[in-house]
């Protein structure tokens, strides 16, 4: 499905990612850790082209397609969703026209007709109810004044719209609560499927506990410098990641 | 090098035009009309019109504009035409009362003056003032002071006719009254207009006022627009200015507003060559709100500047101002907004607002907010900001795969929904919201709602 190989990645002449590879299959869920700084968020900001993240070397190809030459928004519609980090408020656009853009424009680009406002109304409601968010918050400006928690709920409801192959979904457990953290991990858990895959962006293992990942890779200085599978995130919680470090020193 | 400059004093021009056509002027007013237009002659000739040192009028060249070599008709011209026919507007579907103004003057061959079942007059301004007196004693030419404004000064000489509206006591008009000023000529023309709008105490009306040109030719337009608030009435305005790049338009819209009463004016700016809107306000009864509110898009090589006169004179009065405005390819815009609190106005509330995008490195904005407050028990605020549209949510909403420019219209569509969500009239404001929608897609020119094919 995905397919990154020696990914090299520059912000602002400085180079974040000195070589990443990585292979991702249908049905897998992936976990990307790794302290502050090793490149997590960059790895997100160049899969879903981000401009300010110039990529200076290697490929990535999604679905057969060359990812690289590919604009953000069609990215999207080929299937590619990232869950933000930090997602923005956008006073003015309504989540029902945004989500009935997006939606459509998705349909579009698949060459099936837009969905009837009757059908979309009935989608969103379905969406809803699989990310347990608020109908308050659909009826209001895209995030604005919207809860840190309510926000990340707010990107899985996006996901559930969307319907991705492949979901990045950068820091989504950073600033929640335990509650907000397990209804946002079962809104993943319960979009997964055999034919999309996952991405998880992530500091701590935490997050892990509700989504159990296939396979767990360790970012440092800009290179996957250890994979394993769940196990390494346990490894991770208890030693933390100066281990990791010196092996890398010790080279 | 002495380079010979040819200075034209419009004092001398229109001073000579006004004489040369007194009668013609003159004729069909009503006494007391004529009588204020002579001593607003003289205090033109007095002020004249504002220069660029004029700080009021520092980014807009009136007087520049009044110089040119401009055709009056000081009659109705004989146009046959069948308005239906040559003019769709742009807010059809819309249940109103329209009221046509064609180069000036109110436009209805049948029937000057209409005076509806509950006593609601409507009609011909200058058919009005020879049959309501005592009215125009009482509020024409009060609101709309000329003293030392050269622009209002001219106007209140040379405007013959335009719109009058009486709203009587306890009244509530039925259907919003849609006033359009259509600007037609073979050749270049300059227009002076004028409307009085009277609500008495507890009355209530909605107008919309919708500035078209009809031909391609080069228009100037000064128009007055003098508003009394009675006590408790409710008063809501929007006016849509839709005219071409070689049309110049001057509005000085005057509300006078008395205790309790309500008024709202929204200034939707689609299309013009250069557009100045002068929106002053007093609130001269106790518990009076003021909304001003003003959306102005502009690219090409467009100018819009408008400037508000808020004036606080009696305690217990709020207003409210938010003017927005996004700025392409080699556009100007200004804002300039003045909250002027007296001495008495204690417990005013007066906000201010206005932010501006540019789209491009060539627009250019320049705002200025002020505030002159000598209460000491007051609230007010101003904010000013420029800048472009936000980066982060421009790649948030192409993330989710809408396209870029799509994304851009969403965001700039968003940006003036602030504005728009104000305008009351529920399908008047979701129509104007479609035409900014158009126009902010580049889909609706000045021609669309034209059958004349001028360019």
């Amino acid at each position: 499905m995905l397919s990154i190989k020696n990914l090299k990645v520059s912000i602002e002449d400085k180079e974040i990612l000195k070589g990443i590879n990585l292979e991702i299959k249908p049905g897998e869920i992936h976990a990307i850790m790794g302290p502050n700084g090793s490149g997590k968020s960059t790895l997100a900001a160049a899969l879903s082209g981000r401009d300010y993240a110039s990529v200076t070397g290697g490929s990535i190809t999604f679905l057969g397609n060359d990812l690289l030459e590919m604009s953000p928004e069609d990215r999207a519609r080929a299937g590619l969703f990232l869950g933000f980090q930090y997602p923005v408020e956008i006073p003015g656009v309504s989540m029902v026209n945004f989500m009935r853009s997006a939606v459509n424009e998705k349909r579009k680009y698949q060459k099936l007709e837009p969905l009837s406002s009757s059908d979309f109304l009935k989608l969103m409601r379905e969406k809803k109810e699989v990310v347990e968010i608020d109908s308050n918050l659909t009826n209001r400006s895209v995030n604005e004044g919207f809860s840190g928690g309510e926000k990340k709920k707010n990107e899985i409801f996006q996901m559930a719209m969307l319907e991705p192959k492949l979901a990045i979904l950068d820091e989504t457990d950073s600033g929640l609560d335990i509650d907000a953290l397990r209804v946002v991990a079962n809104g993943v858990n319960k979009l997964h499927s055999p034919e999309n895959a996952t991405i998880v962006i992530t500091h701590y293992q935490r997050l892990l506990d509700y989504i159990v990942p296939d396979f767990v890779h360790v970012l440092y200085q800009g290179r996957i410098v250890k994979s394993g599978d769940k196990t390494l995130a346990y490894e991770l919680e208890e030693k933390g990641y100066d281990w990791i470090k010196e092996e890398v020193i010790a080279g | 090098m002495n380079v010979d400059v040819k200075l034209i004093d419009t004092k001398d021009i229109f001073t000579r035009l006004f004489n040369e056509n007194r009668d013609a002027i003159f004729s069909g007013s009503s006494e007391y009309v004529n009588t204020i237009r002579n001593k607003a002659l003289e205090e033109f000739v007095r002020a004249g019109l504002p220069e660029r040192k004029n700080e009021k009028y520092k980014y807009t060249p009136v007087n520049e504009y009044f110089s040119k070599d401009l055709q009056h008709n000081f009659s109705p011209k004989k146009i046959e035409f069948e308005v239906a026919e040559l003019f769709r507007c742009d807010i059809p579907e819309l249940d109103t009362r329209v009221i046509l103004v064609l180069n000036g003057y109110y436009f209805n061959p049948l029937q000057e003056l209409t005076t509806l079942e509950n006593g609601v007059v409507f009609g011909s301004l200058r058919a009005a003032a020879n049959k309501f007196p005592e009215l125009f004693a009482k509020h024409y030419s009060q609101y709309a002071v000329y003293a030392n404004d050269g622009v209002t000064a001219l106007n209140t000489a040379f405007a013959q006719d335009g719109v009058f509206l009486h709203v009587p006591k306890n009244t509530t008009c039925d259907k919003p009254f849609q006033i359009i000023h259509l600007l037609m000529s073979n050749e270049a023309q300059m227009v002076h207009h004028r409307n009085l709008f009277i609500l008495e105490e507890n009355s209530e009306a909605k107008v919309l006022i919708c500035d078209h040109t009809l031909s391609s030719h080069e228009f100037l337009t000064n128009s007055v627009t003098e508003m009394y608030a009675g006590p408790n009435s409710n008063l809501d305005l929007t006016r849509v200015q839709n005219e071409h790049n070689r049309a110049t338009q001057l509005t000085n819209t005057y509300s006078h507003q008395m205790q309790n009463s309500n008024v709202s004016s929204n200034y939707i700016t689609l299309h013009g060559g250069r557009v100045r809107n002068n929106v002053y306000v007093n609130l001269a009864g106790e518990g009076a709100h003021n909304n001003s509110l003003g959306l102005y898009l502009v690219d090409d090589t467009q100018h819009v500047d408008n400037f508000t006169y808020v004036n606080h004179l009696v305690p217990n009065c709020t207003s409210n101002q938010l003017f927005k405005g996004i700025l392409d390819e080699n556009s100007t815009a200004a804002f300039s907004g003045k909250i002027h609190v007296w001495k008495d106005a204690q417990n005013t509330q007066a906000y201010q607002r206005n932010n501006n995008i540019l789209l491009t490195d060539t627009a250019k904005m320049n705002t200025r907010p002020q505030l002159e407050i000598y209460a000491d028990d007051v609230k007010c605020s101003h904010g000013a900001t420029v800048g472009q549209l936000d980066n982060d949510a421009l790649f948030y909403l192409r993330s989710r795969g809408i396209p870029y420019k799509e994304s851009m219209h969403l965001l700039m569509y968003a940006f003036a929904h602030a504005v728009l969500s104000e305008i009351k009239l529920q399908p008047l404001r979701e129509r104007v919201i479609e035409l900014v929608d158009k126009r902010l897609r580049g889909e609706l020119s000045h021609c669309n709602n034209c059958k004349m094919k001028c360019q």
